[in-house]
């Protein structure tokens, strides 16, 4: 029998406002082990948390970008356990009536537009974090991250593959980067996956036991893990037996999911603390007007306007940063698909070289462009400039300075490239006899030869016509 | 007069003449504490040295427009006091000591109180008696063999023994009202919202309030004006604005309509002694110039269930933050695993009425009982709030007994839970509803206080007060406190 995967992702997302969402605590990364707690995010008596406004902006922008319905009345919740990273021994939490519902996510597998539905996306807070002792029989407790922003995005079981779940964590994650409500950084945890998977015989409508696997620390991770329970579960229902619903955790080491933990059963109770969430409709009206073009919009508008094939536009929108980059580049040069070429290949290329970030460019659209004009004046060489870019790429310099610091500019100088060519004809007499035995290959030898001569820097489509002619009259 | 029997007016009028100073007031009322203690036990905490420092630097100031400035009070164990411990009566926070002030500490201090400790209770206020402290049981001055009712035990014996001249009271099911019946003194439950709950260890979070504990009707609207108001730090605290109570105490009740829920002053549980001095209490008022009839809450006996459903399943959650992990108890034996851990460390730091009330709880609020039974709670306490809306469309204010009896024997009938809570019947209504409602003492039962409760509509703890002060205006039974006491 041939089976067919039925997979939802559950992922909370670390929302970075400036402070947590009950208490008016730092929410800065990596800082020293509980330095950024108070009485609220400790649990102690009598504390009692107070809203933060800024994550209900947050967290509603996301819902809105992700196309859900808002609920204008919510509230929040308590998921009552005990663990020692929470203080409180409750979770606060929306359960009963969440902030969002009814959105979906776009992907395009195998070319193939398809939506991934959002069931429900809530507001919660986290955890804090529980470090274990390298063989010691103890753990230390940070509770730093006790009382962070999150929102739970939960999605129906719309994926039929590791592939179309990686695309859906992709877009989801470009989208919420956009609106920028979160770095969405996997391996430091501001965003992180639950997956829920079943088999089913393919054409059936019934859903399979489901099995959720926890802990996934990178993207790869989740395509891995996803890979992996198809072919467990697979293996089980062939062999006739049956699935449990359990709870299982990926090990990454090992490349295998590990069994954590059976079904149970939660304790939910409203929280009395806080007021119910009322968004109006002017409130949500304005969040609305703060959400800029969304990724999958301006992927169709850079086919349109710069006349960009797909594969370029899609690359170049999934980084807002780089996208902006761009489109000021645009402002300053007249050719969209050149300027694309040189994004795609070797701006790409130096990234992936230094391993550095494009928010993290040293130079501007502007002198991109002045590079590029230099091409077509003829002041560089295409190939020169590719020395110039990465100057550029490393110390932010104007292009023109670089020229003339390092001496660049292009031969265009008739007699003078006519005397160098004199010379490497002479020089190779053996060339000069393959082409005019038809050797086109002579040809771009001896094109070679006088670059070399000029350290790269002669005018190739000049170099071109007067060894052309020289030739001829030989 | 002895100075520690002096109430906060008298004490203020006296401050500001210069005719004593905080520093002695303060020395008295801490011999008081000295003589009576022994017999009493109504504090767990005295902080002598930090009452007397505050009481020297307000005499320093010489300000006493304030008429709580260099008053000596005490507060309930469940208020957070700064570096003073704050304990909740449990072995499970026997050392703590909170780095922050409950919002209604730091508003008293800011008036120059002098806080002189702190209160015995029953542990985390979950009990009628103060026999469940961990510490020890609170004697009622009036009757050494009896309890001085619960949970704020310690607070009412410490007013009604001048131990203090005012002490601050949590009432979730009606912790400040019913001892203060038992001890003869005054107790006001505000509307829910009306006082900052911020800092105070949370029993029932949608019951949970904070009230004065006075000698008279006075004194209480002198604290309630102190401690009542919008909190930042309470996001369920009321931003509707605080009246004026001591302005509006005039012995003019004319023409104010009374209702006495019949369901309530005739119930079984309600002692002869007490159903009389309640029935003569409303003859007064008629006698003022009220109007009482008799009126119907007609769903009153689903109240207790809804009540107790309510308290265990909110408890069960609020009690959870005590886990030993970041401060508190935490068991000294060996343990397996986390599981085990929690196991014994609250199995060892929390009292037998505390774990009955969470394992209780728990089993309500559990996903699969969760509408049968805490749903179900929370709707009939809908239809009970509805049950007083109507009332209050026809009546100024209700009255009914406090407690169906007076103060009984320690020991007696605490291993029936269920019969204990019988005698919250008449308090406990009222914080399902969140209404205002006040105690006060009248009469007596063989030689012990009766309370008298007058319920108001919400945020009217200016008219209760008011009712209140002309009920006390036309009786002695708040001064024969004085008289009557054991010791
Ligand atoms: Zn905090």
């Amino acid at each position: 029998m041939k089976y067919e995967s039925v997979i939802g992702l559950e992922v909370h997302v670390e929302l970075f406002t400036k402070t947590k969402i009950f208490c008016g605590c730092s929410t800065e990364f990596a800082a020293d082990p509980n330095t950024h707690c108070c009485p609220i995010c400790l649990g102690m008596p009598g504390a009692l948390p107070l809203m933060n406004k800024s994550v209900v902006e947050f967290a509603t922008k996301a819902g809105l970008a992700l196309n859900c319905q808002i609920a204008d009345f919510s509230r929040f919740d308590r998921k009552n356990y005990f663990y020692p990273d929470l203080p409180k021994a409750y979770q606060i939490s929306q359960f009963y009536i969440p902030l969002a519902r009814n959105g979906y996510v776009e992907i395009e597998p195998n070319g193939q537009k398809k939506r991934v539905g959002i069931r429900i996306m809530h507001m919660e807070e986290d955890a804090g974090k529980l470090v274990h002792e390298e063989g010691g029989s103890y753990s230390h407790l940070d509770l730093n991250r006790a009382g962070m922003p999150l929102i739970e995005i939960v999605s129906e079981p719309d994926m039929r593959s590791a592939e179309e779940a990686w695309l859906y964590l992709n877009n989801l994650r470009t989208i919420l980067q956009y609106i920028e409500v979160s770095d969405c950084k996997i391996e430091e945890g501001s965003m992180r996956c639950d997956i829920n998977i079943s088999l089913r015989p393919e054409g059936s409508e019934q859903l399979g036991t489901r099995v959720e696997v926890k802990n996934l620390g990178s993207l790869r991770a989740v395509r891995r893990a996803i890979e992996f329970e198809e072919k467990r579960q697979r293996d089980i229902l062939e062999n006739g037996g049956t699935i449990d619903g359990e709870t299982r955790r990926w090990d990454e080491a090992q490349g295998i999911t590990i069994f954590m933990r059976g079904k149970g059963s939660n304790r939910y109770s409203p929280e009395p603390n806080l007021s119910p969430i009322i968004i109006s409709d002017e409130w949500k009206e304005d969040i609305r007007n703060h959400i800029p073009e969304l990724p999958n919009v301006k992927k169709e508008r850079f086919i349109k306007e710069y006349g960009l094939p797909e594969y370029d536009a899609s690359i170049i929108t999934a980084s807002k940063i780089l996208a902006n980059f761009y489109e000021e580049t645009v402002k300053y040069y007249h050719d969209p698909k050149i300027i694309s070429n040189w994004i795609m290949v070797e701006l790409m290329n130096v990234l992936n070289e230094t391993g550095e970030g494009i928010k993290d460019l040293k130079f501007t659209p502007k002198q991109l462009a002045d590079m590029l004009i230099m091409i077509d004046k003829g002041i560089i060489s295409g190939k020169i400039a590719k020395d110039v870019f990465r100057e550029m790429f490393k110390t932010g310099k104007n292009p023109e300075e670089i020229v003339k610091e390092k001496n660049l500019i292009q031969i265009s100088d008739e007699a003078e490239l006519e005397n160098i060519a004199k010379k490497v004809i002479e020089n190779n007499p053996k060339s000069v006899e393959d082409y005019k035995n038809g050797k086109e290959k002579a040809m771009s030898f001896l094109v070679g030869q006088i670059m070399k001569e000029t350290k790269g820097k002669a005018n190739p489509q000049m170099v071109n016509s007067i060894l052309t002619r020289l030739l001829k009259e030989i | 007069m002895k100075l520690h029997e002096l109430t906060i007016k008298k004490a203020n009028e006296l401050l500001k003449k210069k005719e004593i100073t905080a520093q002695e007031l303060t020395e008295d009322i801490l011999n008081r504490i000295d003589e009576c203690e022994s017999k009493i036990g109504a504090y767990v905490t005295i902080d002598k040295e930090g009452a007397l420092k505050s009481a020297k630097s307000t005499d320093e100031k010489a300000d006493f427009t304030d008429p709580l400035a260099g008053i000596p009070m005490s507060a309930k164990d469940n208020i957070c006091t700064k570096n003073l411990k704050t304990t909740c009566c449990s072995r499970m926070l026997e050392n703590f000591v909170p780095p922050y002030d409950a919002t209604v500490i730091s508003k008293l201090r800011e008036r120059n109180a002098i806080i002189l400790g702190k209160t015995n209770m029953d542990e985390f206020a979950i009990g009628s008696s103060t026999q469940t402290s961990f510490f020890h049981t609170t004697q009622n001055p009036w009757d050494l063999s009896r309890v001085p009712g619960g949970s704020s035990g310690g607070s009412a014996a410490a007013v009604a023994s001048d131990e203090c001249i005012y002490a601050l009271g949590s009432d979730t099911g009606g912790s400040v009202r019913q001892p203060a019946s038992y001890c003869g003194v005054v107790g006001l439950k505000p509307t829910y919202g009306r006082v900052s709950r911020f800092g105070v260890a949370s029993l029932a979070a949608t019951m949970d309030t904070i009230g004065p504990i006075t000698k008279n009707v006075t004194d209480c609207a002198i604290v309630l004006s102190a401690i009542a108001g919008q909190d930042s730090f309470d996001p369920t605290s009321s931003d509707i604005p605080v009246d004026n109570y001591l302005q509006k105490l005039k012995n003019d009740v004319k023409g104010l309509k009374i209702g006495i829920p019949k369901e309530l002053l005739y119930h079984e549980a309600v002692s002869k002694d007490v159903k009389d001095a309640v029935l003569n209490a409303i003859k007064v008022y008629e006698d003022l110039g009220c109007i009482c009839e008799e009126i119907s809450l007609k769903n009153a006996e689903y109240a207790m269930s809804a009540y107790l459903v309510t308290l265990a399943a909110e408890a069960s959650s609020e009690l959870g933050q005590y886990d030993g992990i970041r401060y508190g108890y935490r068991t000294s034996s060996d343990y397996q695993d986390l599981k085990d851990f929690y196991k014994k460390t609250r199995g060892e730091g929390f009292g037998f009425d505390v774990k009955w009330h969470i394992i209780l709880g728990t089993y309500l609020s559990d996903e699969k009982y969760y509408d049968k039974y805490y749903l179900k709670a929370q709707k009939i306490r809908t239809i009970i709030k509805k049950d007083f809306d109507e009332a209050f469309k026809k009546y100024d204010f209700l009255i009914t007994p406090t407690t169906p009896t007076t103060a009984f024997k320690i020991g007696e009938s605490s291993d029936d839970p269920f019969k204990m809570h019988m005698n919250d019947l008449c308090v406990s209504i009222v914080n399902l509803a969140g209404l205002p409602a006040i105690s006060l003492p009248c009469g007596f039962s063989k030689g012990l206080p009766v309370g008298l409760q007058i319920i108001g509509k919400a945020f009217d703890e200016a008219g209760i007060l008011q009712v209140a002060y002309a009920f006390e205006q036309n009786n002695d039974y708040h001064t024969r406190r004085i008289k009557e006491r054991m010791v």
